[in-house]
């Protein structure tokens, strides 16, 4: 490889991490007080603000909204200055337009739905800063939210990405690994249940590697999970103790 | 030449530092979802649980509720669930036929039947085919209203009446939305304080601020509004209770008439307008506490 050298001969990645491991994460719960749930989310420079409003009733066509559980309305989209190039998206940016689809399908998968019928239920994301994993830190942050709104879910849903390079997995994927074009996965998790929501590949992969990318995905997921809950149980003590519970 | 006011960024202070915390048994009660609470078949599903392969599940993040069989899982903060008998504050949205779709902070839309309201003139009479044409006289899209829970049904929707003279759509005054769950249960939610003016503490968390009304020969059935100016001295006092009641609520204290009237007590040394500072609320607040503190041990 000319000139960058993703993975060192010791084993070690650009930014001083071991394939395996995570960028730090750091979080916070109820970052907007008119909000039903809102989190901010930092995966190293990734940024990702979540906001959460509902169960509300349904607003705009009812055509389209499914009969007996509630629709899940997700929107994604990217900061202007969140990449090194200063971008103006107006909506219906392609790329966001399919990332809120994926969201939609993962929160679907984890949401229970069916306990609010004719209403709807609102995510939106936006990215600050992106330095790859833009999917995973959004999935992330708007767990937290989620969780904030009070909305009742499976389980968490942690996402994560995983790459392939030189024979070896690579868990979190940042910016310039990401940009190099190799193989890279996004696994949504159900941590405790083990429930795939949304898994996707770009790029060729050969088949028989899949299921080591795969299994670093999903230990990946996995310590986040003890992350967002360390986060999540951290809220919970700090607003039991203010309310005297 | 005005003066600046400049503040520098600080670390954001965690609010329950000072505060005890439950000894060592609060942290066993707190639950996130996909946490098995029990795998005893024995026990009830209940809000906010599930169950997945015989063991009961659950889906918020929140303190688990034991009575008797029945676990529940109680997130700390949520949209309003609606119980028969609450007072509410809401806006209308929407006016069909014979019913006004009310905002409450519920899950779905509340309704007001045009039935299940009083006349203004105090009429009682079966409503025509005129009433119905004429509903937007009484209630607009925007308007305001106080009302009281008549019913829920299956799917949460609430149905509201206003057959009181104490109900109807307000007029001048200063909404507040805070969490429902901020709100305390009590007696009543109507409170004419001693400072000089009046809230209604929805407990959908809607919480209406307004000048107490001088005579209360409220024939009009509550739908004609007084639109005279209020004078200067009762909006300084509505803007003190709004910026106590932002303050409480920023320091997660429950709203009732007593904790409202302690930290307008406590705000007096203040302008209004510094209320709105981090620091002052968390003053005033901390005095608050102290006295509600006193006057319970």
């Amino acid at each position: 490889m000319a000139g960058l050298e993703l993975l060192s001969e010791q084993g070690f990645r650009l930014d001083g991490r071991r394939a395996g491991e995570l960028r730090q994460l750091r979080a916070r719960m109820g970052v907007f007080a008119q909000a039903d749930g809102s989190a901010y989310l930092e995966q190293g420079n990734t940024k990702a603000l979540a906001v959460v409003y509902g169960p509300h009733e349904l607003r705009g066509s009812r055509g389209k909204a499914p009969h007996a559980q509630a629709l899940v309305n997700c929107q994604y989209s990217m900061a202007t200055f969140s990449t090194a190039e200063r971008k103006r998206r107006p909506h219906g940016d392609r790329a966001s337009a399919e990332m809120s689809l994926h969201l939609k399908q993962t929160f679907e998968a984890a949401l229970l739905t069916r306990l609010f019928p004719r209403s709807q239920i609102d995510i939106y994301v936006q990215i600050l800063q992106a330095d790859g994993g833009n999917y995973c830190a959004a999935v992330n942050a708007a767990t937290l939210a989620l969780l904030d709104a009070g909305i009742p879910m499976r389980d968490y849903v942690c996402a994560c990405s995983a790459g392939f390079l030189e024979d070896t997995a690579l868990a979190d994927l940042n910016y310039v690994e990401e940009a190099a074009g190799g193989p890279q996965l996004a696994l949504a998790l159900l941590p405790q249940a083990q429930h795939i929501a949304l898994l996707e590949l770009n790029a060729r992969l050969h088949q028989d590697h899949l299921p080591r990318v795969l299994d670093a995905a999903t230990q990946a997921c996995r310590h986040l999970h003890a992350l967002l809950d360390r986060v999540v149980r951290e809220h919970l003590r700090d607003a039991a103790a203010l309310l005297g519970k | 030449m005005a003066a600046v006011e400049m503040r520098l960024p600080v670390a954001r202070k965690r609010l329950a530092q000072g505060l005890p915390r439950g000894a060592g048994e609060g942290d066993r009660d707190l639950v996130a979802p996909g946490d098995t609470i029990t795998t005893d078949p024995g026990y009830m599903r209940g809000h906010g649980t599930y169950m997945d392969n015989e063991k009961l599940v659950a889906s918020v993040a929140g303190v688990v509720e034991r009575v008797n069989k029945l676990v529940c899982v109680k997130a700390l903060k949520t949209r309003y669930n609606g119980e028969v008998g609450d007072i509410v504050v809401g806006r209308i949205t929407e006016v069909q036929q014979k019913r006004w779709k009310v905002e409450t902070n519920s899950r779905l839309d509340s309704v007001l039947l045009l039935s299940s309201m009083n006349l203004p003139g105090g009429e009682l009479r079966r409503r025509s085919a005129e009433d119905e044409l004429a509903m937007r006289d009484y209630l607009q899209e925007g308007d305001l209203i106080s009302a009281e829970v008549q019913a829920v049904f299956s799917d949460g929707a609430v149905s509201l009446h206003t057959r009181s003279l104490k109900y109807g759509k307000l007029g001048q005054g200063v909404l507040v939305q805070v969490s429902p769950s901020l709100v305390k249960r009590q007696k009543t939610h109507f409170h004419d304080l001693p400072c000089g003016a009046s809230v209604i503490l929805g407990n959908n968390g809607f919480t209406w601020i307004y000048p107490t009304p001088e005579q209360k020969d409220e024939e009009a059935g509550g739908f004609i509004t007084n639109l005279e100016p209020v004078p200067l001295p009762d909006r300084e006092v509505i803007s003190r209770l709004r910026n106590c009641i932002l303050a409480l609520v920023a320091q997660k204290l429950m709203l009732y008439d007593t904790s409202i009237l302690y930290c307008y007590e406590a705000s007096l040394p203040h302008q209004i307008k510094d209320l709105l500072k981090p620091e002052v609320m968390e003053e005033i607040v901390l005095q608050t506490r102290q006295r509600l503190l006193e006057l319970e041990g």
